[in-house]
């Protein structure tokens, strides 16, 4: 089973890798730094989508980690039994299930106006969509990811351990700080990842909330684009072959940074867990 | 292995229900993919249609041109005629046979602004190009003389997806603002100089709806349909004309060339109004291929056939344009240019 998966991924790599030949032909490693995007003149560079997708996920993240640590600790270690925690679990869980598509309809409807307003007090152009209000949707649909692993994991540290540094006079913050969270640490790196992998590849909800313009943004305020949406966008209809070949591209691209971001996560894991 | 082999026996039995599936509709039903523009009228033509079923897929008219390069549908439908490139692409001459028009209109969001704006090409473009930036600029105030234009900034909504709408709406600025044309150009998909982009009809109605200030480009039925306001587009002879389902079918009243391969944006027609196009069915001129039955090809000719004729009458209930006169005429004899062996199918 594993080897058909391990199969698959090879099979995606190299697809992508064929389709894509006319672009890398035509273009050249000139293709990630390019900053217009113009199917008119057969102009592509990637620059600003990736910009786009690494800013949208990274702020993404940063909010998110809070409340997803926060829910973990609280439902793992002050609240772990119960109906009240068995409700506020499942319903962690269900954002996780929700559609993107909904998730983009209440962010056009309910959020941006929010966001236009806020933009309006802090004196920067309310546009009310853009990097910044995609990322807050982004964040609460990661939450789930981080948090529901960290709960699981937090559950799982041996009662002896807790046990051993209450008897020590320690309280409950400080159990919390010196034994579970170097206990789990990796586990709830783990769940980062696992969350970012979902920001960096999110589409719908994204495209229909970031403003989609395929200039390089001037500030978290400021519209921009994503790889996944751009090729959300633009794949349908794209119709000429070099047009079609570029759009592979930012596959490949976004399929690599992906694995990258993966790797360098690994690596910061295993140096965690042998510490 | 109880497992395995059930589940090999779900798969054979799944293929087999997809080959006769694929083969029962191979039999007796015609495949038509492309433009979603198009999709509402055609499901309601082909339902009241009894000669034969027709099963039409919304996918959009990039895939519909892909599909019938690929041979894997009897009919494509496009809402701009095939490039260069799509062309190359075909293995034999396809022929494009008008279905209806669509007009796309400009659509405003101006707080206390009630009455219709009259806005020209060179202003659309102008706004849209990021040179005119505020709805109380000059230009825009000549063309609205008592219309009181408040001290607000435009913001510019576009199109986020590739799509038709977006092709005819650039075609027309490329015909009226040189600057556009030179900078931006036309296609489903271009570089757009300044705005948002909300995807499909629904997020860029849904934008300029939400941020005053804003103006945007729909189809003329979406527009109706959510009782949006919408400009007067000045045309060719200078008149300022209102979209109507009359002012687009006049837009098409004009000679058409035989192939009917013709962009109806910036009409001839004094009274047409002049961000229109066709939507057009793609079909190969030679039905004989991939071993077809002349009975399959003889079908698909009579239903293009009713499509321009009786399947007008259901046009403009729904908002579409019907065909002009002239498009007619030049539907009809490209319909019958269709060849199965070489000789004529009508």
């Amino acid at each position: 089973m594993s080897i058909i998966l391990v199969l698959i991924i090879l099979g995606v790599l190299t697809t992508l890798i064929i389709e894509s030949m006319p672009s890398i032909k035509a273009l050249g490693i000139g293709y990630l730094w390019g900053k217009v995007w113009d199917p008119v003149q057969n102009i592509y560079g990637a620059y600003p989508f990736l910009i786009g997708t690494l800013l949208t996920s990274f702020i993404a993240l940063i909010i998110s980690i809070p409340f997803s640590y926060a829910i973990a600790i609280y439902l793992g270690e002050y609240n772990p039994k119960g109906w009240l925690s068995d409700l506020l679990k499942n319903t962690v869980e269900l954002i996780a299930a929700v559609p993107s598509i909904i998730y983009g309809f209440w962010g056009l409807f309910v959020l941006v106006p929010l966001v236009r307003e806020f933009e309006g007090k802090i004196h920067v152009l309310p546009y009310g969509i853009g990097i910044f209000t995609a990322s807050i949707i982004l964040a609460v649909m990661i939450i789930p990811y981080g948090a529901s692993l960290g709960i699981t994991l937090i559950r799982m540290v041996p009662s002896p351990l807790k046990e051993g540094a209450y008897a020590l006079g320690a309280t409950r913050f400080e159990v919390i700080r010196n034994v579970i969270m170097p206990y789990t640490r990796s586990g709830l790196f783990a769940g980062i990842l696992l969350s970012l992998g979902r920001a960096l590849g999110e589409t719908m909800a994204v495209t229909m909330l970031i403003g989609n313009t395929s200039a390089v943004p001037t500030s978290i305020f400021a519209p921009g684009n994503t790889m996944a949406s751009v090729i959300a966008n633009e794949f349908t209809e794209a119709d000429h072959t070099e047009y079609l070949s570029a759009l592979i591209e930012l596959g490949l691209v976004l399929f690599l940074v992906t694995v990258v971001i993966n790797l360098i996560g690994r690596r910061i894991i295993t140096r965690f867990t042998n510490n | 292995m109880n497992f395995s082999k059930s589940l090999k026996l779900a798969v054979v039995a799944f293929a087999a229900s997809c080959l006769s599936l694929a083969a029962s509709a191979q039999d007796n039903t015609l495949l038509g993919a492309g433009s979603t523009f198009v999709y509402p009228l055609f499901s309601k033509m082909f339902s009241q249609y009894t000669a034969s079923k027709v099963n039409y897929q919304s996918i959009g008219s990039g895939g519909g041109i892909l599909q019938l390069t690929n041979k894997t549908v009897d009919f494509g439908d496009s809402d701009a005629p095939l490039n260069d490139d799509q062309t190359k692409k075909m293995s034999a001459a396809v022929l494009h046979i008008p279905m209806t028009s669509g007009a796309v209109v400009v659509t405003y969001n101006i707080p206390g602004v009630t009455a219709a704006l009259n806005l020209s090409g060179k202003i659309v473009g102008d706004i849209y190009l990021g040179k005119i930036t505020n709805w109380n600029s000059a230009e825009i105030k000549a063309t609205n003389k008592g219309v009181n234009l408040p001290d607000l900034p435009i913001a510019v909504v576009h199109r986020s997806d590739g799509s038709g709408t977006s092709f005819i709406f650039t075609d027309f600025l490329t015909k009226v603002n040189p600057e556009w044309a030179t900078k931006v150009g036309k296609a489903s998909a271009v570089n757009w100089p300044a705005g948002l982009g909300g995807k499909g009809s629904e997020g860029v109605a849904g934008l300029v709806k939400q941020t005053p200030g804003a103006i945007g480009y729909v189809e003329l039925a979406y527009a109706f349909e959510n009782k949006m306001p919408y400009a007067n587009i000045q045309n060719k002879s200078g008149k300022f004309i209102k979209p109507t389902i009359e002012a687009t079918t006049l837009a098409s009243n004009v000679t058409i060339p035989a192939d009917s391969k013709v962009s109806i944006t910036n009409t001839d027609n004094a009274a047409g109004y002049p961000i229109a196009s066709f939507t057009w069915a793609l079909i190969y001129k030679e039905q004989n291929y991939n071993g077809r039955s002349k009975a399959r090809a003889t079908e698909l000719v009579k239903l293009l056939w009713w499509n321009i004729h009786q399947g007008q009458a259901f046009c403009a209930a729904l908002n579409y344009a019907p065909l002009s006169k002239s498009a007619v005429k030049v539907a009809e004899s490209i319909l019958k240019s269709a060849t199965f062996d070489g000789k004529s199918i009508l």
